[in-house]
């Protein structure tokens, strides 16, 4: 037997070329079974990863490749009760930086400054809202770039690496400072709004309504926002769409307003700081809302500066307060019909009632002097002229007699001392005194002069410039009453259809009796439609028939002492007194109902009702008073008067019953 | 000795493989590789991203690989007999040399610039350190006695070490593995194999402390790959992701997720496993292992059909340290082992690791085709 290379030498020993030969195939079998055994190790693992948790791994490879990105929903349109924008989406160019693309992010925006307008101010919101966001996000650094703007950026855009212009829309409000107030505004999402908000209903969006309907109907305006799902390498950078589910538009919104009518109650108002509310009282619809002075609510969408928004905070006129809603007065006369009507409806007084007014009384035991407005006095008035003239002392006479909790009753009824549910945000409820509340807020009780102070519309109680308006409603539809609202109608985009929006109507006076309406309802005619009614000159010449009530506010009471106010003219601005006015018209088929408050702007009857009167005219007769053509204005005024001849004999009367300010008490807590 | 040429029949037919024996080529062994080969340029193209170029790389590589194999199968298994310590001492004497003169690159020292090529050492003792532990076994009686166990320790130590020490410790192991699988195919006692085990755990702890920070990383990473899932773990937790969502069929060739958009790291070399398993699903690794299986199984075949104890201990150690290199590119794949750098042979990309491959197939055919007939 010879083995191979068994001639060499250097064996240790005799070679067992059998032996080995066993042992080598012994081993080779085991190293066989061996690799089986690993084989099944990797088996085991695989369909352990493969087959196990198969899903577990597909939907990680998915999120590994998938991006999800928010397509923003376009927001709602908001039109006026005749289809004019107030609200809309205009495109505009923004510029916009990836922050973890930008190299150098201080040199970049240095370096922008050569192309594009930079304010401090952009910067430092950018880089607010930079700090918020992951880095791979793009942040927008302008909006509302100029055409020139954008020409000269795109020329030198290849130096700036992570930036770039894109096309967005931006909201717009084509009436500007008009409405601003009922209409809000949009801006940019904060801290506190992303923590009352779902953020999946904010996906791809940047912007929310920040006040006024923007905000109250943001639900309706916002829409829902879609999705795209792309596909995305492991940088994160998008390759090709994979599914897009387009989200949907926000509802388009009709408001109760009248743009016309808002102008023209704008423009009536003129240069005064005030509020007008003109409400149908046929459903609750708002027709005009006005607070001056108003504020530009651009400055707003695009992220106002802080030295605007400090300007605008620190202005003593207040102008982003809304006085309609939030406004505080102390109605004064413009209390009186209601009050008649609590009267009335409890029986303290009847239509006919004559009580002498003298220029002031007194109550039993107390020697302070309760003061009409007229100091030689009215003589004995009735509920007519009491209404007419403003008599206080009539007023005080039914105040007193149904006591103050009869008027809690009624005046609450009317809806005063509670916010009236408005679909705006942000209203205030004025305040109706009781003797729970005086008890509660002042540990006293409640004095019975302060009963008198209430039945002239003064002392505790206050009102917004809305519920005098919805009060007036009330009173024009003899009782029914119904709650106060912008919204007229929601369009669907998709489908173009318009559903209306159904008034909410209030539970009805009670134990009214409509005669005794009738009566409250004739005497304010007296006050606009007869002469020595204290707004006849306002209304002079109106073709149709109108209700009203003037009213003439202290914002300081006079001293006791003092028996002749000061005049108007020589009384520092901030303390004169506030005009208002209410009214409604037709009187037999009411269509509209007005409250005017005019800030420190002395006499209701003299300022306030002639801006009732053009907003009127405009509503009932229509563009009567801002007609493009002044001489067919004049014409059309001219021809309604002598339509009317009874009117026309009636000029020249003069309305000299203007009524001062009442002298009532101060309105504070030293009745007596 | 006595020696003569296969005969035949005159009258019976001469099949393919018989003719291609007379070429010394083994046609069972070359038809798996060449399968594997092809499969492996499949996967390069859709792991590449589609690119004809990295194929057609590879495939030139493949090339060389094959035509090297056929060249090795000429010489007789006596001619790599007598090489082997001449080889071996060369690699020894290349490893040296590395460590002193050569390139770094990432951190080790695993190149030498030879000015007209450059290359690795380390691959030279893949085929050295079997060829040299056969060798040196066949001269002694077996199973060894304890001398012969410590120097053939010895004779597998010293370029292990010097490999570890650039450090290399993929191919440290490879080179490991051939030389103990050669020790274990000349019958070393169970005693000593249960003994190197021990030996080897007992070295571990020390072995840590020479080991680089990035290797410490691979370890721990491998302990738990959460520990760091978007550093060191993420290369095993984006592999782990391609294959599990691979599931039994595959997403399909060229429709892999993963590698394609770059979330699978080193997915054309050392990771092509998971694009493969992504695409093709637990059915397509059945097959890749089968092939695998057969090209081992094969091995083991010609190993058993060696006619010395070189040529037995030589092919079995080549055949066992190929599976070696797919059980520990596998394991490392899906997280059963940590990560080493042990490209999947023959489908990885790379040039240098599937000619030493291929060549020490060639010496396996070597073994097969040169056959002596021998007396009994």
């Amino acid at each position: 037997m010879n083995a191979p290379g068994s001639s060499r030498s250097g064996f240790d020993a005799i070679k067992n070329l059998y032996e080995e030969k066993r042992t080598f195939t012994g081993r080779v079998v085991f190293a066989a079974v061996l690799c089986l055994l690993m084989i099944g190790m990797l088996a085991a693992r695989l369909i352990d990863l493969q087959l196990v948790r198969h899903d577990y791994y597909s939907t990680r490879a998915d999120d590994n490749r998938m991006r999800l990105t928010p397509i923003a929903p376009v927001r709602g349109l908001i039109y006026d009760r005749n289809g004019a924008l107030l609200a809309q989406n205009l495109p505009s160019f923004v510029l916009d930086i990836t922050p973890e693309r930008v190299r150098n992010l201080n040199d970049t925006l240095e370096r922008l400054k050569a192309y594009v307008r930079l304010t401090d101010q952009d910067i430092a919101r950018f880089r607010e809202r930079m700090r918020k966001g992951p880095r791979y996000r793009s942040v927008t650094l302008r909006s509302n770039l100029t055409p020139e703007e954008v020409a000269r950026y795109q020329l030198n855009r290849f130096d700036f690496e992570g930036v770039e212009v894109n096309a967005g829309l931006v909201r717009d409000y084509p009436l500007g400072e008009s409405a601003a107030h009922i209409i809000g505004y949009v801006g940019g999402i904060s801290e506190a709004d992303y923590a009352r908000l779902e953020a999946a209903d904010y996906e791809g969006l940047s912007q929310i309504g920040k006040s006024g309907v923007e905000r109250s109907h943001e639900d309706l305006l916002r829409g829902t926002p879609g999705t795209k799902i792309v596909e995305a390498n492991a940088a994160g950078r998008p390759l090709r769409e994979l599914e897009s589910r387009p989200g949907s538009s926000g509802q388009n919104l009709y408001m109760s307003l009248d743009s016309q009518l808002q102008l023209v109650a704008e423009k009536a108002l003129g240069d005064l700081d005030g509020a007008v509310v003109a409400i149908d009282p046929r459903n609750g619809e708002i027709l005009a809302l006005v607070s001056k002075p108003g504020y530009d609510p651009k400055l707003f969408v695009e992220g106002i500066d802080a030295a605007s928004y400090r300007g605008l905070l620190e202005d003593k006129s207040r102008p982003l307060y809304n006085r309609a809603l939030l406004g505080t007065y102390p109605p004064g006369s413009t209390i009186k019909p209601f009050m008649a009507t609590a009267a009335l409806n409890f029986k303290t007084v009847t239509p006919d009632t004559g009580i002498y007014c003298s220029g002031s009384m007194t109550l039993p035991g107390s020697s302070r002097k309760y003061r009409c407005h007229k100091r030689q006095g009215h003589g004995t008035v009735n509920l007519d002229s009491a209404i007419a003239k403003s008599c206080d002392i009539y007023f005080y006479q039914a105040a007193m007699n149904l006591g103050i909790d009869r008027i809690d009753e009624i005046l609450g009824q009317f809806g005063f001392g509670k916010p009236t549910g408005i679909d705006v945000p942000n209203e205030k409820g004025g305040l109706l005194p009781s003797k729970e509340w005086k008890r509660r807020v002042y540990k006293q009780v409640w004095f019975p002069g302060e009963t008198l102070s209430l039945g002239i519309g003064q002392g505790y109680l206050t009102t917004t410039p809305l519920q005098l308006a919805q009060g007036t409603a009330r009173l024009a539809m003899r009782g029914l009453g119904f709650k106060p609202h912008v919204l007229h109608a929601i369009a669907d985009p998709a489908t173009g259809a318009i559903a209306g929006v159904a008034p909410e109507a209030l539970p009805p006076l009670t134990g009214q009796s409509a005669e005794l309406q009738e009566r409250v309802i004739h005497a304010m005619q007296l006050v606009t439609m007869f002469p020595g009614g204290t707004a006849y000159r306002a209304f002079k010449d109106a073709p149709y028939s109108s209700a009203g009530k003037t009213g003439t506010a202290q914002v300081v009471g006079l001293k006791q002492e003092e028996t002749v106010a000061p005049t108007f003219d020589s009384t520092p601005k901030h303390l004169r007194d506030h005009a208002l006015f209410i009214a409604f018209a037709p009187v037999d088929a009411p269509r509209i109902a007005i409250a005017v408050i005019a800030e420190h702007a002395g006499h209701g009857g003299s300022v306030a009702a002639p801006v009732a009167r053009q907003i009127m005219d405009q509503y009932l007769l229509g563009k009567v008073l801002y007609n493009e053509d002044p001489a067919g204005a004049a014409a059309a005024a001219a021809a309604a008067a002598a339509a009317d001849p009874a009117l026309e004999a009636e000029e020249g009367v003069p309305a000299d019953d203007e009524e001062p300010p009442p002298a009532s008490p101060p309105p504070a807590t030293t009745p007596r | 000795m006595n020696t003569s040429v296969i005969s035949r029949a005159p009258n019976q037919s001469v099949s393919l493989a018989d003719r291609l024996i007379r070429v010394h080529i083994d046609l069972w062994l070359m038809l798996l590789l060449l399968v594997l080969g092809v499969v492996g340029l499949l996967v390069q193209y859709s792991a590449s991203g589609h690119s004809m170029a990295v194929v057609l790389n590879q495939a030139e590589r493949l090339g060389i690989g094959f035509a090297v194999m056929v060249v090795a199968a000429q010489a007789p298994p006596e001619f790599y007999r007598a090489a082997a310590p001449w080889l071996y001492g060369f690699g020894v004497v290349m490893l040296v040399a590395v460590l002193v003169l050569g390139d770094h690159a990432k951190g080790a020292q695993r190149w030498l610039d030879l000015g007209v090529l450059r290359f690795q050492p380390s691959e030279i003792l893949k085929l050295a350190m079997p060829m040299a532990v056969a060798a040196w076994l066949h001269t002694r009686a077996l199973p060894p006695k304890i001398s012969t166990i410590l120097i053939t320790l010895a004779i597998i130590g010293g370029p292990t070490v010097l490999i570890a020490m650039q450090p290399d410790l993929g191919t440290a192991m490879l080179v490991l593995a051939a030389g103990v699988l050669a020790l274990y195919f000349g019958g070393l006692g169970i005693r000593w194999i249960l003994m190197v085990i021990a030996a080897m755990a007992a070295a571990a702890p020390l072995l840590w402390l020479k080991l680089h920070d990035y290797q410490k990383n691979r370890v721990l990473t491998f302990l738990d790959p959460e520990r760091d899932p978007l550093g060191t773990g993420y290369h095993i937790t984006q592999s782990k992701i391609a294959i599990g969502s691979g599931g039994l069929f595959g997403k399909g060739w060229l429709a892999g997720t993963q590698a394609k958009l770059d979330f699978l790291p080193e997915s054309h070399t050392d990771f092509i496993f998971a694009v493969y398993s992504e695409e093709l699903g637990l059915l397509g690794e059945a097959v890749l292992m089968a092939l695998y299986a057969a090209i081992v199984g094969r091995g083991l075949y010609i190993a058993l059909r060696g006619q010395d104890s070189f040529q037995r201990l030589l092919a079995g150690s080549l055949a066992m340290t190929f599976f070696i290199y797919v059980f520990i590119n596998m394991g490392m794949v899906i997280g059963l082992l940590p990560v080493v750098g042990v490209p999947l042979p023959l489908v990885s990309f790379g040039g240098t690791s599937a000619v030493t491959l291929l060549a020490g197939f060639g010496m396996l055919m070597s073994v097969y085709t040169h056959r002596k007939l021998l007396s009994n």
